[in-house]
């Protein structure tokens, strides 16, 4: 019953995504036909595509077509690349994914201890210097931060790569095979692309790190204050239990329930909301393929790209949902 | 539990300090290959780069580089034409056909022999496929009845071409240097061609390849076309089959960069060696930093246009008042120096009869003045369209303080490109404001557009700047531009243009503002990097590095 619950509700939210984009995508007073044709071409030319599009068509009628191939999976071709969108998302997907990947990593690694830290020891100076460093994250708009780091880091420093994913030297002696350029790259023993590529994802994948170390953190100081009030860390204590074995096995095990949601949602942000910080850093990923696409009035690839980042949403709550019943036994039987 | 915080902080620490050491390890030096040329360039404007198909700015420039033609324009002096693939040509006494000689042994990048053949079915598919660029030939009588019986091979290194009026051969041979001219391989094309279904809309029974061409390639320029990617780079390299003389360079990358600040510093760190899209500010940036200049006139003018479907508009008086209320020396002193020059003539600087007249300068008495004779001594309200681009963005703010000063409110419409042009396509706009880039290399480009208007209502056939600015071009000025057309010869020709200029400078609705320059920084490190004088005169084969 759940389950049918979940896929009507997946189905419906779906529709709802396809239908709102459809009509915004319909209703800008760009014309999609120039996408194709170019800026400069002759009138006749634009009429023919138009029509060829079925531009011309009532909006109900452009739906109802649209929705037919989108069930039977055709997302249509992209105007820019010319490729299937569904094949143009398969390949820049995997660049958001390792992006996001990375940039979880971080933050949880660190985020998680910082937050245990500023729990611990509520009200010092280490709380207040973690509750700066989160707020500062929370606050500061993330292409302000990321083109100061790349002031910073790659025009005055040179530690890091120019923007994008990897070097053009490389382009000819790379192949990658999963998409994922880090993985491929130790697969293949190819140590100085590894080099390459992590000097470009280091500054982009540190900055959403940070990101989402601040918001890990503070959830993880309010889950642990919580933990740490209760009566079994006072009875812990008078077993004569180490502070350590305390923090560390009995609290932070029980906070880390709602913190594996707050770690996932902050992953699937990541994942969709990474167009700012892929357009910086020139991330050939999903966010900077939507915003070339609409930049373009390339209507085919924002829809398909809409509705995979509403996919991975649905998913990763959904596996977030799975993992809650895996670690804690008790909403197993509900 | 202050000896655990002690642990957790260890770890902290060692994190940190991981961190740091992962900062600080030996940086890699920035530094384009040897052997090859890496271009900053914003070239999201490519949609393709099939010759037959392709009218875009960017793509012209990969094409030029790529593929041969029949003709090409002397760089040492863009009114001449001189042969790229044909060794010589001749004209017939009616100035109807056109014979082309092939140079001999010539080949493609794929080994495969140019002959007459690839040049006739070169002409075909662009004519029968009837993409934008394909008015470039159809404008000469050709259609996809004909084609095959107009533009056909004699014999293997023969090529004639029949026109249908006798035009004047300056123009008929200046426009076969467009990108819509180059070669293709035919063999190579045809054996990528797909099937589709004739309809009324498309007789024909296969695609000319041209859905494999939109990234493909099939030519025999001095590079040839490795890879196109959508808003990421061009690649291109060496055609050992090319046959002129080789270039030095073994690969050449374009880079998509949109922003001017990025390209900036790229190049100051040596991840490009030319930036080809900086801004007045950070060109004088770069400068400091050791970084060269050059820069050459194209083929663009900048203006904005007054729909003649506004009232207020439409009179002669307001017209001429806008050409007064524009501060041409401020713009061209700060918004768009080093990369336009005031221009006001309709035809850019280095095209045939080209008048470098530029008779108005702010003038806010004397606008006002003509104000109050439409009647309109206390100004009015008024739109303009304007793309988030600079320099016109800089442009539009400038008028609409100018503009203030007589009284006219310019209320900015700010929008992205493809939404202003779709606007102006439908003639809603009140004012506009854009670029013109010729077409072609020959004058009719320019004077077509601006003074020709067949029909001037909505139904317009000839969606013409002048039609899209509801402007009915006086007879007078219509007929001039067309009888330049047939006018055999060019000093006469240049003479018809030179007049039509002036006329169209006192009367028409476009407000001329400029003629842009195109600059490029590059690294000292190259040696013979120019720019040309049209888009698809930037030859990148002459480039060396040290």
């Amino acid at each position: 019953m759940a389950v049918l619950r979940f896929f009507v509700t997946a189905a419906t939210t779906f529709l709802g995504l396809l239908a709102v984009t459809f009509f915004i995508g319909r209703v800008v007073p760009i014309d999609p036909a120039l996408a194709i044709v170019g800026d400069r071409a002759p009138a006749h030319v634009v009429e023919r595509v138009r029509e060829q599009l079925g531009l011309n068509l009532p909006l109900y009628e452009q739906f109802w077509i649209y929705l037919k191939q989108a069930l039977s999976g055709d997302f249509g071709t992209s105007v820019l690349t010319t490729n299937p969108v569904m094949a143009d998302i398969a390949r820049v997907f995997p660049a958001t994914i390792e992006l996001a990947t990375i940039g979880t990593i971080i933050g949880a690694l660190l985020g998680v201890p910082l937050g245990v830290l500023a729990a611990v020891k509520r009200g010092s100076i280490a709380d207040q210097i973690v509750r700066v460093i989160g707020l500062i994250g929370y606050s500061v708009p993330i292409f302000w931060l990321g083109l100061l780091a790349l002031v910073l880091f790659y025009a005055k420093l040179n530690w890091v790569a120019y923007p994008g994913r990897i070097d053009i030297v490389y382009e000819y002696t790379f192949t990658p095979i999963t998409g994922f350029y880090l993985l491929d790259a130790i697969w293949q023993g190819q140590w100085d692309v590894f080099w390459d590529l992590f000097r470009h994802i280091i500054l982009p994948g540190g900055l959403l790190g940070y990101f989402s170390l601040a918001y890990i953190s503070r959830m993880t100081r309010s889950f642990m204050l919580n933990e740490l009030s209760q009566e079994y860390v006072v009875a812990a204590r008078a077993k004569g239990l180490s502070e350590t074995r305390i923090i560390w096995f009995h609290a932070l095990r029980n906070a880390a329930v709602p913190l594996v949601t707050v770690i996932a949602l902050s992953y699937a942000g990541l994942l969709e909301g990474s167009v700012l910080t892929e357009t910086i850093f020139s991330w050939p990923g999903l966010g900077l393929y939507i915003t070339n696409s609409l930049q373009n009035a390339d209507m085919n690839a924002v829809l398909g790209g809409t509705i995979a980042i509403g996919v991975v949403f649905v998913s990763i709550n959904l596996f977030s949902d799975l993992l809650y019943r895996t670690l804690d036994p008790r909403t197993r039987s509900r | 539990m202050i000896h655990s915080l002690h642990k957790s902080l260890r770890v902290l620490s060692t994190s940190a300090a991981f961190g740091l050491l992962l900062a600080a390890a030996p940086q890699a030096f920035a530094a384009t290959p040897a052997d090859t040329l890496v271009e900053g360039f914003a070239i999201d404007d490519i949609i393709t780069i099939d010759p037959g198909e392709a009218f875009e700015l960017s793509t012209a420039e990969i094409t030029a580089n790529c593929y041969s033609k029949l003709v090409m324009l002397d760089p040492a002096d863009t009114s001449k034409v001189i042969g790229d693939l044909a060794a010589s040509w001749t004209t017939s006494d009616d100035g109807l056909t056109y014979t082309f000689k092939l140079k001999p042994g010539l080949k493609f990048a794929s080994g495969n022999p140019i002959t007459a053949a690839d040049v006739a079915y070169s002409f075909e598919r662009a004519v029968k496929l009837d993409k934008s660029p394909a008015f470039l030939l159809t404008q000469f009588g050709l259609t996809g009845d004909n084609v095959a019986e107009k533009a056909k091979a004699t014999d293997d290194t023969t090529f004639t071409f029949v026109v249908d009026k006798a035009y004047a051969p300056s123009f008929v041979l200046n426009v076969l240097t467009a990108t819509v001219a180059s070669v293709v391989d035919k063999k190579v094309v045809s054996e990528h061609a797909k099937k589709v279904t004739p309809s009324a809309d498309y007789k024909y029974d296969n695609d000319f390849g041209n859905e494999w061409m939109k990234t493909g390639y099939a030519g025999s320029g001095p590079y040839k076309t490795m890879a196109w990617r959508a808003n990421e780079a061009v690649i291109m390299e060496v055609n050992p089959n090319y046959y002129g003389e080789k270039p030095k360079l073994k690969r050449v990358i374009y880079r998509h960069m949109k922003e001017s600040s990025g390209q900036r510093l790229a190049l100051e760190n040596g991840d490009i060696d030319v930036a080809r899209n900086l801004e007045p500010g950070d060109l004088d940036a770069v400068q400091k930093k050791g970084v060269l200049l050059t820069s050459a006139p194209k083929g663009t003018v900048y203006y904005f246009s007054l729909n003649q479907k506004n009232k207020n508009l439409a009179k002669p008086e307001v017209v001429e008042a806008m050409k007064y209320l524009v501060d041409y020396d401020a713009i061209g002193a700060t918004l768009i120096k080093g990369i336009g020059e005031i221009h006001q003539t309709f035809l850019p600087k280095g095209q045939l009869g080209a008048l470098s007249d530029n008779p108005y300068k702010l003038d806010v008495a004397k606008a006002k003045e003509l104000l109050a004779k439409a009647g309109l001594k206390d100004g009015f309200t008024v739109t303009m369209d304007v793309r988030n681009t600079q320099p016109v963005t800089g442009i539009a703010e400038s008028v609409q303080q100018t503009l203030a000063q007589a009284g006219i409110k310019l209320e900015i419409i700010p929008g992205d490109g493809k939404q202003t042009l779709t606007k102006f396509r439908a003639r809603t706009h009140d004012i506009y404001i854009g670029q013109w880039g010729s077409d072609y290399f020959d004058p009719n480009s320019n004077a077509e557009t601006f003074t020709v208007n067949p029909d001037n209502s909505d139904e317009g056939k000839s969606k013409t700047l002048a039609w899209r600015n509801g402007w009915d071009v006086p007879k007078e000025l219509s007929d001039a531009s067309k009888g330049a057309l047939l006018e055999k010869d060019s000093a006469k020709r240049a003479a018809i243009y030179e007049d039509l200029q002036k006329k169209v400078l006192a009367t028409s609705p476009f407000v001329i503002v400029f003629q842009q320059t195109e600059v490029a920084g590059y690294s000292p490190k190259l040696k013979n990097f120019k720019l040309g004088p049209s888009f698809d005169t930037n030859f990148v084969y002459p480039v060396s590095k040290d």
